[in-house]
């Protein structure tokens, strides 16, 4: 874009009376950016201010500012506490089977779609697949129990039918993380596989001329040509993913997990609102949830460095 | 694609890909299907299950879905649930789109600051109970408001506009500040109506958000009168027994599974039958994101 006839009209001087009615020039921008500026000062800066309870004991009678200060002793309470282990264990677990899984998967599907011959396959496969990332993880939960549950869930219809008897999948520890895992495939595969369906589209349609002139089969050109062309993609993707290892789906585990799952089925997210909301334990709950919010802050800034510098992108 | 096939080593290519397909197809089908099909199946056809109740039962019924049309608290939850979708889409456009146009000002002095002081809470999230003291604290508790305010700026929204304020002609803009027109009247007759796809685009994403977001109702709304579909869905799926959540005798013609099932498939519905027309955006708004400045 050309430089704007304000700047060139009054290029932004060194001193600050000329920057400020170099400002003042753009004074009904700012006007606009009030309101907003307000929203985020309110709804995303204040919760900033409210943390400090975790390093306070808080009573909703003293108020944030006023309650006592406790130094880190909540920190110590949670890090002493036996829950510690299996909430980071099962967050990290659930975080890096959904990535293990629904990376590759995406990368199938977005190659499948890129490869078929069949337009209209394509285009019926893409909605489909789509779709369910649409649906909140209330509805997804009732297609679950359509599948999975005891009662009337389909594959208990077929272990009934075949002998085997009835399992209840979501209410056993065994089966319970699988049910998270290839739920979470089911729901967001087809949305992962846009971003790779697009880096695709981007490869230069010379490279497969050329191959085939060479006499390289379909084969062959996915192996040195297309997949190649999508590693920075790939790479970018992992990364970030990895960036947010500590966000495992808290809307899914909070409606599919029950009392019979919670070794398996708790993550730091769901203790957090169980502690907080449930138990009205604010400080200890903002102080895991501070903990949280910092390792995540910290993988982020580390993984999106990383992303930028192997693969030029990154998510900021 | 629109590659010739030669060997017969591309037809075994081409026929694994197209076969890989259909599976993933039947895969995405079938779970809906199986909803579908519990939903219309009457306690009659119980007795032969046919292969799993995938296909469809000698004798339909629609009794739940009468019955739950018909029932208060499903009309109610509608309701709220378009209310909430109607403020949430409204005030979101209406706080967005000029946060993304004042950002979209390539030559704006803080520019680059307003860029990190929107960025820094969605690196930072301090977690549950800080937002939660200040919704409650607004007196915002039982308010249809409590489930609207919060979520009414997404940052990536934001970027998704920006990114493409930023690719509309400068000189646009510029012809008519030389007329003297003032920011709000460029805005509103230069910018906005060039901006129709991605108005559409980013409405339909705050749509979606408000029609789905549970969490927030879980949160902040308590009064059974003011809950949205998604409450009532929950309720639905997880009383053991239907009697535990509604009153037996208005439910009594179908069964539990059927109703469970209905309301599942009645809930969807309206994402299903609206997402294929609208796909396209979604895609183009996804891979126009990045939060770059």
């Amino acid at each position: 874009m050309g430089r704007s006839r304000i700047e060139s009209s009054t290029p932004p001087g060194r001193t600050l009376t000329r920057r400020l009615s170099h400002a003042w020039k753009f004074r009904g921008m700012y006007g606009m950016a009030i309101l907003p500026v307000a929203f985020f000062l309110v709804i995303r800066y204040l919760p900033l201010w409210n943390a400090q309870i975790a390093f306070k004991d808080f009573s909703p009678l003293d108020g944030v500012w006023g309650s006592p200060w406790n130094g880190f002793s909540n920190f110590a309470a949670f890090f002493r506490s036996p829950y510690l282990v299996p909430l980071i264990r099962n967050t990290v677990l659930y975080s890096l089977a959904k990535l293990a899984l629904g990376v590759p998967a995406a990368i199938l599907l977005a190659l499948g779609l890129y490869e078929t011959g069949h337009r209209m396959l394509r285009r019926v496969v893409q909605t489909l697949a789509y779709l369910p990332h649409f649906l909140s993880w209330i509805i997804l939960h009732g297609i679950l129990l359509g599948l999975f549950s005891a009662s009337e869930g389909l594959f208990n219809e077929i272990n009934r039918a075949s002998g085997i008897g009835t399992i209840n999948y979501m209410g056993d520890p065994a089966t319970f993380p699988f049910i998270v895992v290839f739920s979470d495939l089911w729901k967001e595969m087809g949305w992962g596989a846009i971003v790779f369906l697009a880096a695709l589209m981007g490869i230069d349609p010379a490279l497969f001329e050329s191959a085939q002139v060479e006499g390289a089969s379909r084969l062959q050109q996915v192996r040195y040509i297309t997949l190649p062309g999508i590693l920075d993609v790939i790479v970018v993707v992992v990364l970030l993913r990895i960036g947010t290892i500590l966000d495992a789906g808290f809307h899914q585990l909070f409606v599919l997990y029950s009392v019979p799952v919670l070794d398996v089925g708790d993550i730091i997210d769901t203790w957090v609102y169980r502690q907080g909301i449930l138990n009205a334990d604010y400080s200890i709950a903002t102080a895991v949830g501070l903990f949280k919010g910092l390792i995540g802050l910290s993988f982020l800034l580390v993984f999106n460095r990383l992303a930028k510098r192997i693969a030029g992108s990154g998510l900021y | 694609m629109g590659r010739m096939r030669k060997s017969p080593g591309d037809a075994v290519f081409q026929f694994v890909v197209d076969n890989y397909l259909v599976l993933v197809l039947l895969v995405m089908v079938i779970p809906i299907w199986r909803v579908f099909m519990l939903s219309v199946t009457p306690q009659v056809d119980l007795a032969d299950r046919t292969f799993g109740m995938l296909v469809p039962p000698s004798k339909w019924s629609l009794a739940a879905y009468r019955q739950f049309l018909t029932h208060p608290s499903f009309l109610i939850a509608t309701w709220n649930s378009v209310l909430i979708l109607a403020m949430g889409v409204g005030l979101g456009l209406f706080l967005t789109v000029p946060l993304a146009y004042v950002l979209s000002i390539r030559n704006l002095p803080g520019r680059k600051l307003l860029h990190t002081f929107i960025l820094i809470p969605f690196l930072f999230n301090p977690g549950l109970i800080p937002s939660y003291l200040v919704v409650t604290g607004l007196g915002l508790y039982d308010r249809l408001l409590a489930v609207v305010i919060p979520g009414a700026i997404n940052v990536y929204n934001v970027f998704v506009m920006k990114n493409f304020f930023e690719g509309l002609p400068e000189e646009l803009k510029e012809a008519a500040r030389i007329d003297g027109a003032g920011e709000l009247y460029i805005l509103f007759k230069v910018v906005l109506p060039l901006s129709k796809p991605i108005l559409l685009t980013v409405g339909l994403f705050y749509g979606v958000h408000y029609w789905n977001d549970f969490f927030n109702a879980i949160l902040y709304l308590g009064d059974a009168r003011l809950q949205p579909l998604p409450i009532l869905l929950r309720n639905i799926l997880q009383a053991a027994n239907f009697n535990d959540y509604v009153d037996i005798n208005v439910f009594s013609e179908a069964r539990m599974e059927s109703l469970k099932a209905a309301s599942v498939f009645l809930a969807s519905l309206p994402m299903i039958l609206v997402y294929p027309w609208i796909q396209r955006y979604f895609t183009k708004g996804t891979l126009s994101g990045g939060l770059k400045g």
